[in-house]
């Protein structure tokens, strides 16, 4: 394989950056150069236009009238989706799994046009916001490919459901994910979409390295022992952190205030 | 000297309603009973008792005296410290204030239960509190300093905070005036709510969150000089009329107030407090005063002689080193304070936690340019220090990784240690370094109790 510089792009950082998501581009440039990849992070503001040439793209979270300025710049020239049609990676965090559906919330709380790039569908959730530690078993498809379990924390009012065509991240052992406890993310192709902030790929390096081999290949291992001490410590304490005491009840709790709640969370 | 919240004179309490005075009676009664058995200053349960009793004794306890509120997501506790040192010099009389950083209503209701109801009061106020609050407490002045992300489980969007203290400001008192950072957009589009502002050139190092207009959503431009313009809707830099001067090396700053006649009178500004964000904090305390009419001259004086705001900014010795304690909780702060640390390769202890006040989820590590710190020697520390460790990890900035507070001191290998904390990561460590300095550890101290008149 031909060592040629790797470009990450890092989406519209001023309006889905709220949540440290641009660490992911970081965590994708470093773990390249390490391995003697040549690679950039290219961050390109509202203002400009968004190169369809770049080989992965990191778009992270926000609120919700920057969410869908972000949405309306991505529609317009749609040069994500040129870049996917032409094999791009993309990893799209929270907001920006929402974006990249069939549809999201706005911020008058009506339906708005999401890229497509993802087959989902996000609405408003009734209860109160999911906000705590997540915690995802990938499903057999990506356990194949290295992934191990992950870990993240999540911090969304949208609800989202996946249409046929595009599969999960895997299933929640702790936290909500997408809707109701069940499943989390939406994967279509390349574009791989997850609710997890902290940032994603700083907790599990593992994924860093199964969407950087979409890009260069196979890849040398590396040392991980920093990252993996954090993931190890987040899936042995982020679950006790999210429902302390009786973990099961109040796991239950949570999960009928956000079915049945009443509409307090946006 | 200060009348910190727990500890003034006793209140005459003559002209509240029984029912205020009971609760004043009830909760001074229980916060000197926790003080006594050593469960810590008491404001809170105080506080909550006053609340439980009379419900509306914020609003008994407000009436007939001075208030003044500070809000913002950064400089709340120094800003409050700086005026109320300010207001004391240049009044010529006691204050009420909750230095203890209490600062939802039952810390305000505590500090106001505890001191005499003639005396006027500097409150600080969480930034989620604010709407709800000057409601009851009608204040002369409120202070908006800055927003930006902070605590993001819990104030999920900034803008939201930004819309309530809009509303805040619209909801103000005939008369109240608004003193705002014309530099934030987040703030200046709030305080545009009020009815009188004095807009003061606070600066503003952190910009990613004021990059989408607050009125509109387009994008915020910004220039040279600090102005900054929406490109959709026009919304734009108020013109300040005080502003802070002459930063730079060598040249002394000076605090500019433009008078009502238009001409501009420049005061000098030789702070103890480090950094270019104190300097904004008393050019803000000082537009406060001036608003309400009083002579800059003392206010200055007695602001420049601050040293140290509830262990912010104190030197500690402990275990032969001098620690020099920073208090930053988000990038915004984090903004500021790398140019307070001592030059390079000064060693640089850095703790985070993420309990429920520092915010659950510290993702906002990744939002801090930590590469700034390569070339020192580096101890991540605190309840998340792993999480910081894989940061610095990517950062390419070589450190050790030691979770205790003290230990992180030691292995830090200097002198002199700068150490930034974040909100409970810092309430430990001086807890800690209390405890230790009780204990009779050689040289440890310098610390004050963090009450009244600390630093003096």
């Amino acid at each position: 394989m031909t060592v040629s510089c790797v470009s990450v792009a890092l989406v519209y950082p001023e309006l889905l950056g709220t949540y440290g998501d641009g660490g992911n581009a970081t965590v994708l440039a470093q773990r390249l150069r390490w391995r003697g990849h040549p690679a950039e992070v290219v961050v390109v503001g509202p203002g400009g236009p968004l190169p369809a040439t770049c080989d992965i793209y990191v778009v992270g979270g926000g609120e919700d009238l920057p969410q869908s300025l972000a949405a309306r710049r991505l529609l317009e020239a749609a040069p994500l989706h040129r870049a996917v049609d032409a094999g791009a990676v993309v990893l799209a965090v929270c907001a920006g799994l929402q974006v990249l559906g069939e549809s999201f919330v706005g911020p008058d709380g009506k339906p708005s046009t999401g890229l497509g790039l993802l087959g989902c569908v996000t609405t408003r959730g009734r209860g109160r916001r999911a906000v705590g530690e997540l915690v995802v078993e990938p499903s057999a498809r990506w356990s194949a490919q290295g992934l191990t379990t992950c870990s993240g924390f999540e911090n969304h009012g949208g609800v989202t459901e996946l249409l046929p065509g595009t599969e999960p991240v895997g299933t929640v052992r702790v936290g909500l994910g997408n809707k109701d406890g069940s499943v989390e993310g939406a994967v279509k192709g390349r574009v791989w979409g997850t609710y997890m902030h902290g940032p994603v790929l700083a907790r599990n390096p593992a994924l860093a390295d199964l969407l950087l081999s979409w890009v260069v290949g196979e890849l040398a291992p590396l040392d991980d022992t920093l990252p993996l001490a954090l993931r190890q410590e987040r899936l042995r304490n982020g679950p006790a952190e999210r429902y302390p005491g009786r973990g099961r009840a109040r796991a239950g709790l949570d999960l009928l205030a956000r079915v049945a709640g009443r509409g307090w969370g946006r | 000297m200060a009348v910190a919240g727990a500890q003034g004179a006793r209140p005459g309490g003559a002209r509240l309603p029984a029912r205020a005075r009971l609760a004043v009676t009830a909760g001074n009664g229980l916060a000197h009973l926790s003080r006594l058995v050593g469960l810590g200053s008491g404001s809170v349960v105080g506080g909550h008792l006053v609340l439980a009793v009379d419900p509306s004794a914020l609003s008994h306890l407000a009436r007939g005296r001075r208030v003044m509120v500070v809000s913002g997501t950064n400089g709340k506790t120094t800003t409050t410290r700086l005026l109320a040192g300010a207001l004391e010099a240049a009044g010529g009389t006691e204050v009420v204030t909750n230095l203890q950083g209490a600062n939802l209503s039952t810390g305000v209701a505590a500090a106001l239960a505890a001191g005499r109801p003639d005396l006027p009061a500097v409150l600080e106020v969480d930034e989620m509190w604010l709407d709800r609050l000057v409601g009851d407490l009608r204040p002369e002045v409120v202070v908006l300093l800055n927003l930006s992300r902070d605590q993001l489980d819990r104030n999920n969007e900034v803008r939201h905070v930004a819309q309530r203290w809009r509303q805040a400001c619209q909801a103000l008192a005939p008369g109240a005036v608004v003193v705002a950072n014309a530099d934030d957009p987040l703030v200046a589009w709030a305080a545009m709510g009020a009815g009188r502002v004095v807009w003061v050139g606070a600066g503003l190092g952190w910009r990613n969150d004021a990059a989408g207009c607050p009125a509109c959503g387009a994008s915020v431009a910004f220039g040279e000089d600090g102005h900054w313009a929406c490109g959709g809707c026009g919304l734009s830099r108020p013109l300040p009329e005080v502003r802070v001067e002459g930063e730079g090396r060598g040249v002394a700053a000076g605090v500019v107030v433009r008078g009502p006649d238009g001409a501009d009178s420049r005061h000098p500004l030789e702070l103890e407090l480090p950094g270019r964000c104190n300097r904004a904090n008393a050019a803000v305390a000082l537009a406060a005063l001036v608003a309400c009419g009083y002579d800059p001259g003392p206010a200055l004086g007695a602001m420049a002689r601050v040293r140290e705001v509830a262990g912010r900014y104190a030197r500690v010795e402990h275990a032969g080193v001098t620690a020099r304690l920073l208090l930053a909780k988000n990038p915004a702060g984090w903004a500021e304070v790398f140019d307070m640390l001592a030059p390079a390769p000064g060693p640089v202890v850095v703790a985070v936690n993420a309990r429920t006040a520092d915010g659950h989820d510290p993702s906002w590590l990744w939002d801090v340019e930590f590469e700034r710190l390569a070339g020192r020697p580096v101890v991540a520390s605190g309840e998340r220090y792993l999480d910081l460790s894989v940061r610095l990890h990517y950062a390419g900035v070589g450190h050790q990784g030691v979770e205790g507070l003290s230990a992180a001191l030691s292995a830090a290998g200097g002198q002199v240690v700068d150490v930034v904390a974040n909100y409970t990561a810092f309430h430990q460590l001086l807890a800690e370094l209390r405890r230790a300095g009780e204990a009779g550890a050689p040289g440890a101290g310098g610390l004050g109790a963090g009450g009244p008149g600390a630093g003096r």
